[in-house]
């Protein structure tokens, strides 16, 4: 039977504002997987044009998948956000990468002309599922010396990173996220981040409030929690390194432990253009690569060469980057790489996880709906990546496509 | 004034009512969606979970007051640009805590309190900002009654349960409910909230409802409720989102509208509670009450905390109070009733006999147990039709979508017939349901004894036989138990569940097991005649057709009772048990005590003549074929002295019940009058009533109850 590859588009994404994990977080008291029903909710009421019992799956990332995270969260949150009992979800893991990966594996699914229209997304709410919540490593990993036993702490891999190119600073980190900082407040301040927000009615119990010092009753999370407004870099110098005595990594130059869910609808070109739904992003390749997990920091490299070489672009060919900042010097790893500067403004330009936080598995979507307003913004730019490191030694990157691209450069 | 107001409540709180679960009012504030601007969040909160809801005491209502002082303040310094309120999760709140009510012993303290909730919940619609609630859960009486000094209302599709009870306790919403809901809905609206609803046992409005009745001005879904219900607020302040509310006649409308609660509550009550009534003249006079109108709101608050008042110190809401708690509490844990462990499972009942009764019985198993239940009878027949009505009754539930097309099935599947009781042989639980006669039953139990497995349950569902007898020749007598139904099954909740001599704890407990799943109340009784409803409600009859027997019309001896607002006149009762069985048990009742219980030769009569009733159908005239077949004499009674002594006889009754200990106590009496025969609230059942009339003491020698119990304490 013959068939044709169709084009996937990324419609819309949306997601929570971001909270720090723990007991003084804005989500302390709220469930995960009601994150993200909210997130699905608000797509289907921005995107009327799409007919919920065409949503042919959904697919929702988590790292941990127990209690309020697991029992197959995306056919559970499908039901909970009251889409119809025809559309089907499941699980997906691949821990940071998650909801990126729920957006390359739905989208290759509407290439094959298996899907129309589907939901993509993650979550993980870091206070009530700590990393490494009921994880069982297997001896081996030790016995065979398989993994240095850093590589399961995600910081030390960090430290590693800034081992292996000392030209990489403790100093020019701090830099990028001073950087990081300013580009998210300034995006604030342009309004550009609010658009994709959903406000999330957050709770605090008295007996919470008592525990904390906070005000009980319930509220609205209307902003990330995480930013830090009015960071200087002496304040960034005077941070603990708690991975290692004199090290390089501090709770001021990487993202840190955080609660959040995201949401993405992706269809067939076909299909949104009949639907009348917005077609923001095209996706045009994308590709995952193994390091070693000592230093998985380095992953995108590899994924983006990977990603590059199967379309014959060349890095020269991408006007906006999206990098996953969840650690300054991985960030710096990539841009070193490609020979871009580190206030390179294509790069993240509207501030990154160091900024807003990294819930796990959400993080994906976020720097997706991050570079489709970019890509609304300039429509001189053609070409976008989005990439990020993994856990255990990866890197995923993906190709997109700016529809707005009008063939002119800017002035 | 609000500093003295606040600490008034938290010390009188304090003083009269140590025990109540205090609500915060707890305060954020939040930036709206959109722009729109700054609102403070109420949230009322007693800090335990759904299972116990949020309610208004005086200390409660004190820090309400206090956050909303906080919030005056705030929207006065331009902080914020809204207000709203809602609740803890499921809840929004249930209002006035009933045990604050029923501890009150001075009009005072009821005074105090009526004002302090109009003068707290006015602080909202004092606000100059726009107020919102949000009804996120359930809201009864005071709950649903904050909520209306609001502005603008959302409610949300899930919620479960709306109302305004108090006129079924025997109260008027008297935080403002009486005033402030027909001017915002409509008299007749209002009318159907706090008159029909109320009166209708207590009905209660789900989410959709509360919207069409246009409590709220707009239904939101459950999965986001609290955002969406922010996100349409901003939505009013920016004035993206216009509220309509309907134009209200306060003309001839108004009074179509109070005089159809009239003729409910004459229907329901007859005269005899008084809270209807004053709630309808409050809303009568709330036609004044337009809004801006803040005298006439304010001679409306008046007039609420007046009745409230006069009802809270007269003995029918207490008598009230006590039957809400009879039902509430003392149902779910029957006095008397053996260890709950004892009870063994049932995974399978037998039913013997096929007619109405057991066709009702099997239903009923089916739908709640949802075990197999086998239908026995002596010819095919019988069986079929009994089946058939199972059947009918299971494709109703799906028509009405009360159950899908599986479980329809699977219910079907449950049910089956048999000419012998070989599908008893695996039973573990067989109630018979057969004509009432010892022999027959007695017949029926011997043979059942051959077939079932030791350890099942033989359950009679007589009326006035002796359940003790009904086992005598058995030779397990200890597994027999009564389990007495009241007719419509579906809708009488009561079960008489009868211990005869030797019946084991095992049994009794497995009796109370399933009575449990079947979802009725159980009165644990003695093996006595007429175990307790029938036994009261004869002895009243035989009191009403001895007066037409001597010589009293019809038509005035059944008149006699109505004061008392009963569901039904005693002759209308006798047209519904038809005037065979109550033949029946008049003549089982006049075996066992001669000298207080007799049967009426004119009852007699109608019974060979095989009429249903004394009353042409749907008429209070007497059937001329049944006035040319009485036969009475010359001593005519009035209506009072008929009531006299059948109050009397009462009462009499019922103190020998309880010396002879067939049930534990009064309360229990009483529970079975409301649940059995659906006596009402505002008689406490009956005792609070004869205690309260004088009764009890001139015919019976004292009270049944302390007073205070179900009665202003004195």
């Amino acid at each position: 039977m013959p068939r044709t590859v169709k084009d996937a588009v990324f419609v819309d994404g949306v997601r929570t504002p971001f909270g720090k994990a723990g007991p003084k977080g804005i989500y302390h008291e709220t469930r995960a997987d009601d994150l993200v029903i909210k997130c699905i909710r608000e797509l289907l009421r921005r995107n009327p044009g799409l007919p919920p019992e065409r949503i042919d799956d959904v697919a929702i990332a988590a790292t941990t998948q127990i209690g309020d995270q697991g029992l197959t969260i995306g056919r559970t949150a499908a039901l909970l956000a009251g889409l119809p009992k025809t559309v089907p979800g499941y699980a997906i893991d691949r821990m940071c990468a998650g909801a990126l990966t729920a957006v390359t594996t739905s989208a290759s699914g509407i290439a094959v002309g298996a899907y129309d229209a589907v939901v993509a997304g993650g979550v993980e709410h870091m206070g009530r599922h700590p990393m490494g919540e009921a994880v069982d490593p297997n001896p081996r990993f030790v016995s065979e010396k398989l993994v240095d036993e850093s590589a399961l702490f995600m910081g030390m891999t960090a430290e590693n990173l800034h081992d292996r190119f000392p030209s990489l600073t403790k100093a020019r980190a701090d830099e990028f996220a001073l950087r990081s900082q300013e580009r998210a407040a300034k995006a604030y301040t342009d309004g550009i981040i609010q658009q994709d927000l959903v406000p999330i009615a957050i709770r605090r119990t008295a007996e919470s409030a008592a525990a904390t010092g906070l005000p009980a009753g319930y509220g609205l999370a209307t902003a990330d929690e995480p930013m830090r407004p009015g960071t200087t870099l002496e304040g960034l110098a005077a941070l603990k390194t708690p991975f290692r005595p004199h090290g390089r990594i501090t709770a001021g130059n990487s993202a840190g432990l955080n609660d959040g869910a995201t949401a993405s609808v992706l269809a067939s070109e076909d299909f949104a253009r009949e639907h009348g739904l917005p077609v923001r992003m095209r996706l045009v390749q994308f590709a995952f690569a193994g390091v070693e997990p000592e230093v998985m920091g380095y992953g995108p490299v590899p994924a983006t060469e990977k990603a590059l070489a199967k379309t014959g672009l060349t890095i020269d060919d991408i006007g906006a980057f999206e990098v996953n900042e969840a650690f300054a010097v991985q960030v710096l790893a990539f841009t070193e790489h490609f020979g871009l500067k580190d206030d390179d403004d294509r790069v993240d330009p509207y501030g990154g996880a160091i900024a807003f936080g990294h819930p796990l598995a959400s993080s994906g979507v976020r720097l997706m709906t991050q570079l489709a307003r970019r890509f609304e913004q300039r429509p001189d730019i053609r070409y976008g990546i989005t990439t990020m490191c993994v856990g255990f030694g990866m890197g995923a990157t993906v190709i997109w496509e700016n529809p707005h691209f009008d063939g002119k450069k800017e002035a | 004034m609000t500093g003295t107001l606040i600490e008034q409540l938290r010390a009188s709180g304090e003083a009269t009512f140590p025990d109540e679960v205090v609500t915060q009012g707890q305060v954020r504030h939040l930036d709206l969606p959109g722009g729109a601007g700054r609102l403070a969040l109420l949230t009322l909160d007693n800090g335990f979970d759904h299972t116990k809801p949020t309610t208004f005491g005086p200390r409660s209502l004190a820090n309400i007051a206090e956050a909303l002082d906080g919030i005056a303040a705030d929207a006065a310094a331009g902080k914020i640009k809204a207000v709203a309120v809602t609740g803890k999760p499921f809840i929004f709140a249930v209002g006035a805590d009933l045990k604050a009510v029923g501890s009150a012993r001075e009009r005072g303290q009821i005074e105090e309190i009526g004002r302090a909730g109009h003068e707290v919940f006015s602080k909202l619609s004092d606000l100059h900002v726009p107020t919102f609630a949000f009804y996120n859960g359930a809201a009864m009486g005071g709950g649903l009654e904050i909520g209306l000094y609001c502005d603008y209302r959302t409610v949300s599709s899930a919620l479960p349960a709306m109302s305004l009870p108090e006129c079924f306790l025997g109260l008027v919403p008297g935080w403002g409910g009486c005033t402030l809901l027909p001017n915002l809905i409509g008299p007749e609206n209002a009318v159907t909230v706090i008159i029909e609803n109320a009166l209708n046992t207590n009905r209660q409005l789900r989410g959709p409802q509360v919207r069409k009745l246009g409590i709220a001005d707009v239904l939101l879904e459950p999965a986001d409720f609290l955002e969406q219900s922010l996100a349409w607020a901003g939505r009013v302040l920016k004035g993206e989102e216009t509220v309509e509310r309907p134009e209200i006649d306060r003309g001839a409308g108004w009074d179509a509208a109070v005089a159809r609660g009239r003729s409910i509550a004459d229907a329901k009550v007859g005269g005899a509670a008084p809270a209807p009534y004053r709630a309808l003249e409050i809303i009568d006079a709330a036609r004044a009450a337009v809004p801006g109108d803040a005298a006439a709101r304010q001679a409306g608050f008046d007039a609420e905390t007046a009745a409230l008042a006069d009802l809270v110190m007269g003995d029918e809401l207490r008598a009230g109070l006590y039957a809400f708690d009879l039902v509430q509490k003392r149902a779910k844990r029957p006095a008397g009733a053996p260890d709950k462990n004892l009870a063994r499972p049932v995974g399978k009942v037998g039913i013997v006999g096929a007619g109405l009764m057991a066709s009702q019985l099997a239903m009923l198993f089916i739908r709640r147990l949802q075990v197999p239940v086998v239908l026995t009878d002596v010819d095919q027949e019988r069986i079929d039709k009994g089946i058939g009505y199972v059947h009918a009754e299971i494709d109703k539930l799906l028509g009405k979508g009360r159950i899908n097309s599986d479980t329809a099935q699977r219910f079907k599947a449950l049910v089956t017939g048999s000419l012998d009781k070989s599908g008893f042989a695996d039973a573990d639980f067989v109630i018979e349901a057969v004509f009432e006669e010892m022999g027959v039953k007695r017949r029926v139990f011997a043979e059942l004894e051959g077939i079932v497995p030791e350890s099942c349950v033989l359950a009679t569902n007589t009326s006035s036989l002796s359940v003790t007898d009904m086992a005598a020749e058995l030779a397990h007598p200890e597994r027999v138990v009564g389990f007495h139904f009241f007719n419509p099954v579906a809708i009488l909740p009561l079960l008489e569940i009868v211990r005869a001599e030797r019946t084991d704890d095992a049994t009794l407990a497995t009796a109370f097991a399933v009575s449990k799943k079947l979802k009725k109340t159980s009165v644990l009784v003695k093996d006595a005649p007429a175990f307790v409803v029938n036994r009261v409600l004869t002895r009243f009859l035989g009191e009403v057709l001895r007066a037409v027997d001597e010589g009293t019309p019809v038509d005035v001896a059944d008149r006699a009772l109505a004061p008392l607002g009963l569901p039904m006149s005693p002759i209308d009762l006798l047209g519904l048990v038809g005037p065979a069985v109550a033949h029946h048990v008049a003549g089982t009742l006049a075996e066992a005590f001669p000298e207080r219980f007799a049967t009426s030769d004119n009852l007699g009569r109608l019974v060979e003549a095989g009429k249903k009733a004394f009353y042409l159908p749907f008429t209070h005239d007497v059937d001329p074929e049944v006035a040319a077949l009485l036969k009475v004499g010359d001593t005519v009674l009035t209506e009072e002295q008929v009531r006299e002594r059948a109050l009397a006889a009462v009462a009499e009754e019922i103190r020998l019940m309880l010396d002879e200990g067939v049930v534990a106590a009064a309360q229990d009496i009483d529970l079975c009058m409301i649940t059995g025969a659906g006596w009402p609230f505002h008689l406490g059942g009956i005792t609070p009533y004869l205690d309260r009339s004088g009764v009890a003491e001139r015919a019976a020698g004292k009270r049944f109850l302390a007073p205070g119990v179900a009665s202003v304490p004195v």
